[in-house]
């Protein structure tokens, strides 16, 4: 199977959240197994774009497949959509992407911007970028929105 | 000239390089805009860096440029090129040009600094009799050498004499032997440099001079210059001792005379051997008319150095703005400046002091002569000379004066410092005596102005930016500096690794590692850290470099910067472009039309661009492959234009169509683009090739610039363009094309390995090892004994190549990461917006947006 299949699922795939309290419906992504380790990817959900990270495994636990991060594709610092195509790493042990275009690095795990990179961020964005939940069922990727 | 009515108008006759000190020192001082000042030059450009007139050979006019040319364009400062004044009106208080135009002063300054001695001889005037002191004179040398050469049969050399065996002269024969021409020097006086260096050092000075192939005859008097029988041209100099020597050119180099003709038709004093008569507040006799450089007669003679010279203009503004300064005294020390030939010497050289005492280390048969003076005590430093060492020379010199520490002099001559005690220079020592700029400016300048490098030190004090002798002193001085301010001068790439990416290059070659988590995990700093985005792409370039494999494969794919793992450029609004190599900018017509085709269809903005190749923007991650399918089936390939890689070859035309080439710089250029293509480095390469000296690929702006000569190809290194523009210097000459590729090699893989992370050639060059000169040892003489080691590993990036495109077309795999949405992979980012202009698109702007004047969304074509 490959992400093409979820998409086709997706139409009719909307599930409710019934824990988080932000969450307003939860969105089926893809296959775990169809993000790239250290990479991230944008998943498109009517016009949300968020990008998903998926990180790699705990050695001691690979089964587990590594944790998926997910933070809004749009780049506060250029204006463009494209935080999945950012650089992965650490930062003090915090799990980090850096914006494609102009190198800001913020924290996958709260949406922080660690590194401004003495820009200001387009228009009246705010600098940090949003997270969304994530949670993985039977091997399906699900983002929960707003 | 319009005079504001506030402001007083200075007058500067001559624009050499103390008028050019007096007004940047002028302009830095007088925020008030009491003066405005007029410079009338003699010759017909701007100051230029006299001090380095030799480099002009290699470096042309830019090579010797003089401080900030903004300088000429603020709104108190007038220059007029080409402008001799021809006279001074003192009661009048104006001065009248060589157009007849009279100007009016209020304050005067004498700048005409000094023109070259012509000694008496017979036949002086002859045509190929030259001096050398303008640009002028060094362009018309250079013309008649070349003139020579092109009137004898091949191999036959063109023979000069240079008269004068001083500092000036020894410059000049070394430009002649640069020019390829043969070079003797006629010394009246016992040795040569009898100014600045006894007779011992003399004596080492002649055997390294003979050792650049440069003939040296002293104790020489010429009576007379022959013409040619046939040319009418200087054909053989006679000497008094009877003997004789044929010669195609002659430099004249006996020293200066002030140029105080008009001081003297002005009835102003003038000193028994020339030159203005100034106090030390370089004031004439006349308390509107004031001297500085070359043409003042202070403390009753004129000094032929540009150092005092600046002071004296330091003085004058001082005096203007109503100061109190006066002259010092002046720094005498010299360094020869003529490469490979170490020379130096300041103070009381002769030790004519009353009971000096003089320790001298020799080693006559490296031709090294060292020597101290100093006082009758063997502690205070008189003086010293410098010969085929000069190392200690610029520790020493700031010394001048002070008590030495330690009980052993002499320790101070041997080689390395031999054990002598570490010289720590008080605060108010000149460390650079062309520019004034004591060793407490220096460490100020790190302390208070957060430099933190020598270039930094630098621009904010000057030291070190006119004859460079003083560099490796700066350098020292900072150095210290940083440390103890625990500013430590950090090479660690970022948190995970200690290492600079050269010692991590080397590391990974060493211990031969092929994947990013080896090298986490063998040279990481912390257990379980993964990487960042510094790090990654260093090592994934480091993994390129070393030959690893396809840029996408496995985990490498991981340490991929956007551009690097689209294998396309990046733009703003987050779509990519994409650029086709067209080696050596050659493209056939087929090429043309797909390009455009593709183009076509994909509604792509076309573009030439700088490197001479097509750039096509706008292209979607999703649209990649499918762009790229019919690009490589037309036969083109990545151009690597999103890699830190070799960008483009771009080349002139060369001889196979122009009627000047003289080589076929497009063949070349074609053969090196394909030579170096997807060779991966610290950061982009660019190079270029022209096919002769007119230089039209402006290939010394490149990394690696190659021009043909007739004999085969010159080739430069370390230029660039960007914000701090670099022309590239002359590596090696009249290489054959096989030899031209091999230094190319040599000297790409050596930056390859040792360059710190997005560092271009020019500051790598200027941070490595020995410099340009270190480079060249290196590459051109294996002093490093790594050549075999960077040919075999050029030779495995030549025959690893493969088209990186090609490879991700064939491989399901790869193709993946080219979906624009994992859950709707040939989705178009809907919030990609244009709109039309020029007859093509472009991504609309943020107003445009809002105003809602977006003509096209991302699917739409801008044309039907
Ligand atoms: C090859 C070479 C190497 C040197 N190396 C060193 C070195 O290593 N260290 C060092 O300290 N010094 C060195 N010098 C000497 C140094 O260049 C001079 O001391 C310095 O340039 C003096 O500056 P100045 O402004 O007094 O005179 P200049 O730089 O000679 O400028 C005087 C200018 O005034 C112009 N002029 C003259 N008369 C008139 C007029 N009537 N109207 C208008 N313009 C007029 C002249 O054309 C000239 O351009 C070197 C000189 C040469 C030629
Ligand atoms: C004397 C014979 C020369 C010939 C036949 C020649 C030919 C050309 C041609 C055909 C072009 C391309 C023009 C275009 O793109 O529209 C060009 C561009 C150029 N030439 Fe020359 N040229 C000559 C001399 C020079 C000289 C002496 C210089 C520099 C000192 C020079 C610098 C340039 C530059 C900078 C460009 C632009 C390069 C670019 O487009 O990137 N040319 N030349
Ligand atoms: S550099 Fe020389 S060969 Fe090349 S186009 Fe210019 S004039 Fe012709
Ligand atoms: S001593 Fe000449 S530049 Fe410093």
């Amino acid at each position: 199977m490959t992400a093409n299949d979820v998409s086709e699922v997706q139409a009719t795939g909307v599930t409710w959240g019934s824990d988080g309290s932000a969450v307003a419906r939860w969105e089926r992504a893809c296959f775990l197994t169809d993000l790239f380790p250290e990479r991230g990817a944008a998943a498109l959900f009517g016009n949300v774009q968020v990008a998903l990270f998926r990180l790699p495994e705990d050695p001691l636990d690979p089964a587990d497949g590594g944790p998926v991060y997910a933070v809004q594709n749009l780049d506060p610092f250029s204006g463009a959509y494209v935080m999945s195509r950012g650089i992965v790493g650490t930062r003090a042990g915090v799990p980090t992407v850096a914006a494609p275009v102009y190198k800001q690095v913020f924290s996958l795990v709260t949406g922080e911007c660690l590194v401004a990179a003495d820009k200001a961020p387009q228009g009246d964005l705010p600098p940090d970028l949003r997270t969304y939940e994530v949670e993985i069922r039977d091997g399906v990727i699900h983002v929960g929105l707003p | 000239m319009v005079n504001s009515g506030i402001s007083q108008h200075l007058v500067v006759i001559g624009g050499g390089m103390v008028a050019q000190r007096l007004v940047e020192a002028l302009r830095a001082r007088d925020d008030a805009g009491r003066y405005h000042v007029t410079v009338f030059a003699e010759e017909p450009r701007a100051p230029y860096d006299r001090v380095g007139l030799t480099r002009w050979f290699e470096e042309g006019p830019e090579g010797i440029a003089l401080g900030d040319q903004a300088l000429w364009a603020d709104p108190h400062v007038t220059l007029h090129t080409d402008r001799k004044i021809d006279s001074i009106d003192r009661e009048a208080k104006t001065v009248t040009d060589r157009l007849g135009h009279v100007h009016a002063y209020d304050e005067l300054v004498l700048a005409t600094g000094s023109s070259a001695a012509m000694p008496p001889i017979p036949g002086n005037d002859l045509p190929g009799v030259f001096v050398y002191r303008t640009i002028d004179d060094v362009a018309a040398l250079r013309g008649w050498v070349e003139e020579k050469r092109r009137s004898y049969p091949e191999g036959k050399p063109v023979r000069g004499a240079v008269i004068g065996g001083g500092l000036l002269g020894l410059e000049a024969a070394g430009a002649l032997t640069a020019l390829d021409a043969q070079a003797t020097v006629i010394e009246f006086g016992t040795h040569l440099m009898g100014v600045q260096v006894d007779l011992g050092g003399g004596q080492a000075l002649k055997r390294l001079i003979n050792g650049k192939g440069i003939g040296v005859r002293a104790e020489t008097a010429t009576s007379q210059l022959k013409p040619h029988r046939r040319t009418g041209h200087v054909g053989r100099l006679d000497f008094a001792d009877g003997g004789r020597l044929d010669v195609d050119v002659v430099v004249v180099a006996t020293g200066v005379r002030p140029r105080d003709e008009l001081a003297r038709a002005a009835g102003l004093p003038v000193g028994e051997r020339g030159g203005a008569v100034v106090d030390l507040s370089c004031r004439t006799e006349d308390p509107h008319v004031w001297a500085v450089g070359e043409v003042a007669c202070i403390e009753g003679r004129c000094i032929g150095l540009v150092a005092p010279g600046n002071t004296m203009a330091e003085v004058v503004v001082d005096r203007l703005l109503g100061g109190l300064a006066e002259f010092p005294g002046a720094d005498t020390a010299t360094k020869l400046k003529l490469s490979g030939v170490d020379v130096a010497s300041f103070g009381d050289a002769h030790a004519r002091t009353e009971d000096a005492v003089e320790v001298v280390w020799a080693d006559p048969v490296a031709g090294v002569y060292k020597k101290l003076v100093l006082s009758d005590d063997a502690r205070t430093l008189l003086g010293g000379v410098f010969v085929g060492d000069a190392g200690p020379y610029a520790s020493l010199r700031p010394m001048l004066g002070a008590e030495l520490p330690g009980d052993d002099p002499s320790a101070f001559l041997l080689p390395e410092g031999g054990g002598a005690p570490n010289l720590e220079l008080p605060d108010e020592a000149n460390v650079c005596s062309c520019n004034n700029v004591s060793a407490g400016a220096i460490r100020g300048a790190v302390t208070q102005h957060q430099c933190t490098d020598v270039p930094g030190v630098k621009a904010c004090t000057r030291a070190g930016t006119t004859c460079g002798a003083c560099l490796p002193l700066v350098k020292k001085l900072v150095d210290t500096e940083l440390e103890r301010a625990g500013i430590e001068v950090s090479t660690a790439l970022c948190e995970h690794f200690d290492l600079s990416r050269a010692q991590l290059f080397d590391a990974v070659r060493v211990a031969d590692l092929h994947s990013f988590s080896d090298i986490v995990a063998r040279f990481g700093t912390g257990t379980g850290s993964r990487g960042c985005d510094i790090c990654k792409p260093v090592a994934a370039s480091i993994l390129a470099s070393l030959g690893n494999g396809h840029i996408l494969s496995g985990e490498q794919s991981t340490l991929q910067d956007t551009n690097d793992h689209m294998l396309a450029n990046l733009q703003k609004d987050g779509t990519y472009s994409v650029v086709p190599r067209m080696p050596g900018g050659e493209v056939t017509p087929e090429g043309l039309i797909t390009v455009g085709q593709v183009a076509k269809d994909f509604g792509l903005y076309t573009k030439i661009t700088g490197g001479q190749r097509i750039d096509m923007f706008g292209a979607r991650v999703e649209q990649l492959p499918d762009i790229w399918r019919r690009l490589v089936d037309a036969g083109f390939e990545s151009g690597h234009a999103y890699g830190k890689s070799l960008r483009t070859v771009k080349s002139c035309v060369g001889s196979t169509w122009c009627r000047y080439g003289v080589q076929d710089s497009v063949g070349m250029a074609v053969e090196l683009e394909l030579r170096y293509r997807g060779l991966r480095s610290p950061h982009k390469l660019k190079m270029g090739v022209s096919g002769c000296a007119r230089e039209c690929a402006e290939a010394r702006g490149k990394d690696v610039g190659v021009i043909a000569t007739d004999k085969g190809w010159n080739v430069y290194v370390g230029g660039n363009g960007g914000q701090t523009p670099r022309h590239a210097k002359l590596l090696a000459e009249d290489l054959t094309s096989e030899e031209l590729l091999r230094t190319i090699d040599r000297f790409l893989m050596y930056y390859v390995r040792t360059a710190d992370r997005l560092q271009r050639t020019a500051p790598w060059i200027e941070e490595v090892d020995g410099g340009l000169d270190g480079v060249r040892e290196v590459v051109m003489e294996d002093s490093l004994g790594i050549c075999a080691d960077l040919d075999a590993a050029m030779a495995r990036h030549v025959e690893n190549y493969e088209d990186e495109w090609k490879a991700v077309l064939e491989d399901p795999e790869k193709l993946r990461r080219f979906s624009s949405f994992v859950n709707a992979p040939k989705g178009a980012d809907p919030s990609l917006a244009y709109v039309e202009e020029r007859g093509q698109r472009r991504p609309a702007t943020s107003e445009e947006r809002a105003t809602g004047v977006v003509i096209a969304g991302p699917r739409l074509e801008v044309r039907a």
